[in-house]
């Protein structure tokens, strides 16, 4: 599963700063039969958080009416230079995390 | 009596939208937007997994569709654009998905993809990505034509349960709407493309399937003589429109 993360790398401090975040998911929600009748287990993220300088300043709770290939836009505050994270995690227990520096000044 | 003439002029005209408007003038802004927006556009991910397969070493000892066709940005420009083309070898013409599973078999010794699968989905986004903002030129093999002919033929036959065909929607009431779907005028700009609905890519194929299924008539096969004739139609319809990819349509 890919991801499309986007994280400015630069920012003035007390800048208000956009994050984009598309991940590749099918988004399964256990409610749909496969060709053989039988339910598809329920395979979603559930969870997104979004970690700047160690700290949680972004988090997402999902459910399974959430769109297939979900797309996340939120903002955060630049105050010094210092790792973005990005972490999610899937029903089928696979953790992802992508991060940048952004670089304040 | 002048009044008379102009009524009778325009009872004359054949009733088709004067105004070519694709999919995407119709959508809203938001959506606009998201198609224009490039970490927004989830098609982008068939996209980049087409570049992928592009480059993949197909596991039968031959080359890979890079291999012999190099860089597809060079050599795949424009080429989508001019598609359903002629085939010498099978005696048809073929549709952009044809040609690169009969690429598969002839060159590759590999197995096609299947018509509804992900890397054949992914490959013809890609290749069509390469025609992107170029004008829609259909194939000017004149064996094409009698296949364009028939293609017309079918968009105005009437079909199914609710004998409607084609033109009836797309030509005469495009712009208006079914529930609160906006009709829109049929010109196939982006396939394979995003839609939201699918929450997936789907082809033009799949696309034809939902409509012949919606007014209850029996849909054909993907990459069949019926569906690359509509398509050729279609395309020449849309002649000189230009390519966009990925699409995102509602």
């Amino acid at each position: 599963m890919s991801a499309l993360v986007n994280i400015p790398e630069t920012a003035a401090p007390g800048e208000i700063v956009d994050i984009k975040v598309l991940l590749q998911h099918p988004m399964e929600t256990g409610f749909r039969t496969g060709p053989d009748g039988k339910l598809v287990p329920r395979n979603i993220i559930h969870s997104l958080r979004c970690l700047y300088l160690s700290e949680e300043v972004f988090a997402a709770e999902l459910f399974p009416a959430v769109t297939a290939n979900p797309f996340f836009a939120f903002t955060l505050v630049a105050e010094t230079t210092g790792e973005v994270e990005i972490l999610w995690a899937d029903d089928a227990g696979e953790e992802q995390r992508q991060s940048q520096t952004l670089t304040v000044g | 009596m002048r009044l008379a003439a102009l009524l009778a002029l325009a009872l004359a005209l054949p009733a088709v939208a004067e105004e070519r408007v694709t999919g995407f003038e119709q959508m809203s802004e938001d959506l606009q937007a998201m198609q224009n927006d490039p970490v927004a556009n989830p098609g982008l991910f068939w996209i980049a997994d087409g570049e992928t397969l592009w480059s993949e070493d197909p596991g039968t000892g031959a080359d890979s569709c890079k291999g012999c066709h190099g860089d597809a940005s060079d050599s795949m420009a424009g080429v989508a654009a001019s598609y359903p083309a002629w085939d010498e070898e099978s005696g048809r013409p073929v549709d952009l998905a044809g040609r690169i599973n009969l690429c598969r078999t002839r060159h590759q010794d590999a197995e096609p993809f299947e018509r509804v699968s992900d890397e054949l989905l992914s490959l013809a986004a890609y290749l069509t990505h390469q025609s992107k903002g170029m004008p829609i030129t259909p194939d000017d093999d004149p064996r094409t034509d009698p296949w364009r002919e028939r293609g017309e033929d079918l968009f105005a036959r009437r079909i199914g349960q609710l004998n409607l065909s084609c033109a009836q929607c797309h030509d005469r009431l495009a712009g208006g709407h079914l529930g609160s779907a906006l009709i829109p005028q049929a010109h196939p700009t982006g396939y394979p493309q995003y839609r939201l609905e699918w929450e997936t890519m789907g082809s033009l194929a799949r696309r034809f399937d939902n409509c012949i299924f919606g007014v209850r008539a029996e849909p054909y096969e993907a990459g069949s003589e019926d569906y690359v004739s509509l398509e050729l139609y279609l395309k020449s319809r849309a002649a000189g429109l230009t390519i966009e990819s990925p699409a995102i349509r509602p």
